[in-house]
């Protein structure tokens, strides 16, 4: 232990934790960083060739979150018992330094303004009574115009590769024309169209759609980022999707913040440092520091800080704060408390398209972030007064590079066997000569859906796993089912031999066993009611003032983007309001 | 083959036990050594030799000789889930293994007590005990069709292999199968990348600077894999 009482302590070296503690440095503090995992460089993770290993890599999991030591439960109603998420599937939480950071893919959006404010929006154009029983729609406190200038600040740090549609007001590009206007550029180009996503760009255009290349955080070009990282130009290797980029082409803490960090003298990193909880003063009301569990020496570690930063990613940001007694747990039946309440994921679904075999889709070439997509039934980009629900989702062909374990334990699709006779055949067909659609879409907040300590089930270090409530609800299956609908006339007008569609069905539960995405949000989320939100619109927590909690768990809803551009966005804003601001006057930013 | 002769040596040596001749034709010759290699000399190291009988056929039947090429026990799957069992993956380890166990509804995943190792174990005996039953036969000596017969009642999860549901244990064969046929050579499976080779897989390559966008024309270059392998 070097330090027994620092200024700052941050929770986790993943994206969220890596902004806070440049951005808490630079501010003149003294920060130490606690990180449960390894130390993790990409030199020796991203060695080139052992890395470009998918037993190991993506089959095992080898920089995701040990299992061993801890998981959540998981039931999908609340008289359900919960039972514990034994094998990594659905959802895949990182570990170790960079946390998912280092093994995402790059898709790096900004935000839908009209999400920011979601409530708002639909209550203005179709009434109050649009919005189902027992869903809890929410804004988030905070416009898009605040957060123009944090979105560009991590697009510059992150590398991000994509074209501009506006720039202040003037049609510069061919990007997304439903995006919001940008400050600047992008500070890269946007990645070339693999073969699958230009004919995919071809034929939603073709249809009356409006293709753009989707941003991404995988370096089009050399790039040196103002913190004086480099990024070499991505190659379409197509080992973004749980790897460490060997090119130092994708962008992660550990390579776009944590070179900056580790030369600072007032910044200490942590490895193998367990927090077990955030420490609270007598009467509740300041946190005095954290309590980790050395895994080194098995030692609980106490170290005092005037400020705490919980940046543990989405789930594991609720999980500390219920286990620390900071602010009021979530009761579904009273509907009361706020920690845990509004738990939400994301929905998406895969439909396939089959070639012509004279045409192959190399599915193998890819990269994480590159694609092309649509907007068109997005946020609230499209009508929904006749349809009845609320939310949206893009649409795209993200080739990201498909290994062949993966590929064929999925199956070759369509109504193909998945193994013995016909398998193999089928299995050919599909890997060189089809392409995947996703519609990534929004997931809602509902009522019944939400995060709690498990009465039963406890972690290698006798706490109580968190135990997740969540089942799909009829709003997002029928936008599911609507958006891809509107998938069909693209596959079309490809010249597609054969394809088909994938969706939720009418009633479908939940499902841990097949991976979706590792978008999930909420649990604590931001707001300007105290009622309804855990922190103000600063991620400031409304109960003990000198904790942030930073990361997804900010979402009042799941939206249809990827979640990570808004989540180093809201980094960047609570740094910034931090440092202009609470540091001056520590304590409530927002009055109760 | 293109292949450096140290590489060459290496890969027929590992492969056969001896450096042999007939590894320097073209694709067709090589496949022909795959199929003759039953001799090899794998011995088992976790499976016991009538689990390791189970294995060989259940590999072969989930992934089919054919015109594409050799089965799945000629491509080294019983060697890779052999080998497997030895790691913290077979041990368990990498799974939340704290009870208590119990069972619920399939959605919520897996909840049994048992690490792949055990539940390979516990679910070849009950297998094979329900192969005699049915026919007087241990699994492996039934005739291809009666065997694929038994899989998809095994699929089909109608009944319990022990502590096992049937499903859950054929699940993880035709898993572990497939991880075997195609994930680097290293792991003891996808003998000559042939499983690479089906799929038109380049493995280790990744560099694709070049093909983002061939206007779909097929990769015209063959795979490698981590320690060099080519074909
Ligand atoms: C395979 C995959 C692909 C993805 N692709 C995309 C994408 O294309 N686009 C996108 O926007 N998002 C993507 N994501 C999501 C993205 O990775 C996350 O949104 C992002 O990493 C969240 O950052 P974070 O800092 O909140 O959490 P993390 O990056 O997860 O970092 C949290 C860190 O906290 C540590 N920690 C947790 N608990 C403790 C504790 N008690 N004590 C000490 N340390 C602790 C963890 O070990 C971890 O290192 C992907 C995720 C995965 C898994
Ligand atoms: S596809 Fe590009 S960004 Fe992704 S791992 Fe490969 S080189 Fe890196």
């Amino acid at each position: 232990m070097c330090a027994k009482k620092v200024d700052a302590v941050v929770i986790g070296a993943g994206w969220a934790g890596s902004i806070l503690a440049k951005e808490l440095t630079e501010a003149g503090l003294s920060v130490v960083m606690l990180e449960r995992g390894d130390e993790r460089a990409t030199a020796v993770e991203g060695d080139y060739p052992t890395s470009i290993d998918e037993l190991r890599g993506a089959i095992r999991h080898r920089l995701f979150q040990n299992m061993s030591k801890s998981t959540v439960t998981i039931r999908n109603t609340l008289d359900q018992e919960a039972l514990p998420y034994r094998r990594l599937a659905a959802f895949l939480p990182g570990e170790g330094v960079g946390g998912a950071g280092l093994h995402w893919s790059g898709v790096h959006f900004r935000v839908a303004p009209d999400d920011l404010a979601l409530r708002t929006n639909v209550v203005a154009r179709y009434g109050k009574s649009f919005i189902p029983e027992g869903m809890n729609l929410q804004d988030y406190g905070v416009t898009y115009e605040e957060l123009e200038p944090f979105f560009d600040k991590a697009e510059k740090v992150f590398g991000t590769s994509g074209e501009p549609y506006t720039i202040n007001g003037k049609v510069v590009g061919k990007g997304n024309r439903f995006a919001p206007d940008r400050s600047d550029a992008f500070p890269l180009p946007a990645m070339g169209d693999v073969y699958s996503a230009s004919l995919f760009r071809t034929a939603a255009a073709s249809v009356g759609y409006h293709p753009y290349a989707l941003p991404a955080a995988n370096a089009s070009a050399q790039y040196t980022n103002p913190y004086g990282a480099q990024m070499g130009p991505c190659n379409f290797c197509g080992y973004c999707s749980g790897y460490d980029c060997y090119m130092y082409s994708k962008a992660s803490p550990n390579v776009n913040i944590l070179p900056a960090l580790r030369q600072d003298s007032k910044f200490t990193l942590i490895t193998k440092a367990h927090v077990l909880k955030v420490n609270l003063d007598a009467d509740r009301k300041k946190a005095t520091g954290v309590t980790y569990l050395d895994l080194r020496t098995q030692k609980q570690v106490e170290l005092d800080a005037d400020l705490v930063i919980i940046s543990a990613f989405q789930f594991h940001n609720v999980h500390l704060m219920l286990l620390s007694g900071i602010g009021q747990p979530y009761d579904p039946k009273q509907n009361t408390g706020t920690v845990g309440r509004n738990f939400v994921y994301q929905t998406i679904t895969t439909s396939r398209a089959w070639l012509s075999p004279k045409q192959y889709t190399n599915l193998f070439v890819g990269a994480g972030g590159a694609g092309v997509a649509i907007d068109d039934f997005n946020s609230m980009n499209f009508d929904h007064g006749p349809l009845g629900f609320v939310g949206g989702s893009p649409v795209w062909v993200n080739q990201a590079g498909v290994k062949p374990i993966a590929a064929a334990v999925g199956g070759p699709g369509g109504k193909a066997p998945t193994w013995g006779e016909g398998y193999k055949d089928a299995m050919v067909d599909t890997y060189r000569h089809s392409l995947t659609i996703d519609a990534h879409g929004s997931n809602m907040a509902y009522r019944d859906v939400y995060l709690d300590l498990d009465p039963t089930y406890t972690n290698a270090y006798g706490q109580p796993l968190l135990r997740m409530t969540f089942n799909w609800k009829e709003n997002d299956i029928r936008m599911n089912q609507y958006v891809v609908g509107k998938i069909e006339p693209v596959i079309k007008a490809m010249g597609a031999t054969r394809y088909s569609l994938g969706m939720l069905k009418d009633g479908e539960v939940f499902d841990t066993r097949r991976y979706q995405t590792t978008h999930l949000g909420g649990g604590a989320v931001m707001g300007t009611d105290p009622k309804t939100s855990c922190v103000n619109r600063y991620l400031q927590s409304w109960d003990i003032s000198n904790v942030f909690v930073i990361g997804a768990s900010a979402f009042p809803q799941g939206m249809g983007y990827n979640p990570t551009g808004m989540v180093a966005a809201l980094a960047y804003w609570a740094a910034y309001h931090i440092r202009t601001t609470y540091l001056k006057n520590p304590g409530p930013m927002v009055q109760a | 083959m293109k292949l450096p002769s140290s590489t060459r040596r290496n890969f027929t040596a590992g492969l056969l036990g001896s450096t042999s001749f007939w590894i320097y034709g073209g694709h067709k010759v090589w496949a022909d050594a795959l199929q003759s290699e039953s001799s090899r000399p794998y011995q088992p190291q976790y499976f016991t030799s009538e689990e390791w009988r189970f294995l060989n056929a259940a590999c072969a039947r989930i992934f089919p000789a054919d015109a594409h090429g050799p089965d799945g026990a000629v491509l080294g799957a019983p060697e890779f889930i052999d080998r497997q069992m030895n790691t913290p993956y077979g041990h368990g380890e990498l799974w939340y293994m704290s009870g208590p166990f119990r069972s619920g509804a399939p959605n919520l995943g897996y909840q049994l007590s048992l690490p792949p190792r055990d539940l390979y174990r516990q679910s070849i005996e009950a297998a094979n005990a329900y192969a005699r039953q049915l026919k007087g036969q241990r699994f492996d000596e039934l005739e291809p069709s009666d065997q694929i017969a038994l899989l998809k009642t095994f699929e089909q999860g109608k009944m319990m292999l022990g502590a096992v549901p049937a499903h859950t244990f054929f699940e993880q064969l035709r898993q572990n199968t497939l991880e075997g046929v195609f994930s680097d050579p290293l792991y003891g499976g996808n003998k000559g990348l042939a499983g690479w080779m089906l799929l038109g897989f380049p493995g280790a390559r990744a560099d694709f600077m070049d093909w983002v966008n061939q206007k779909g024309a097929p990769y015209p270059f063959g795979p490698v894999s981590i320690s060099g392998e080519t074909a």
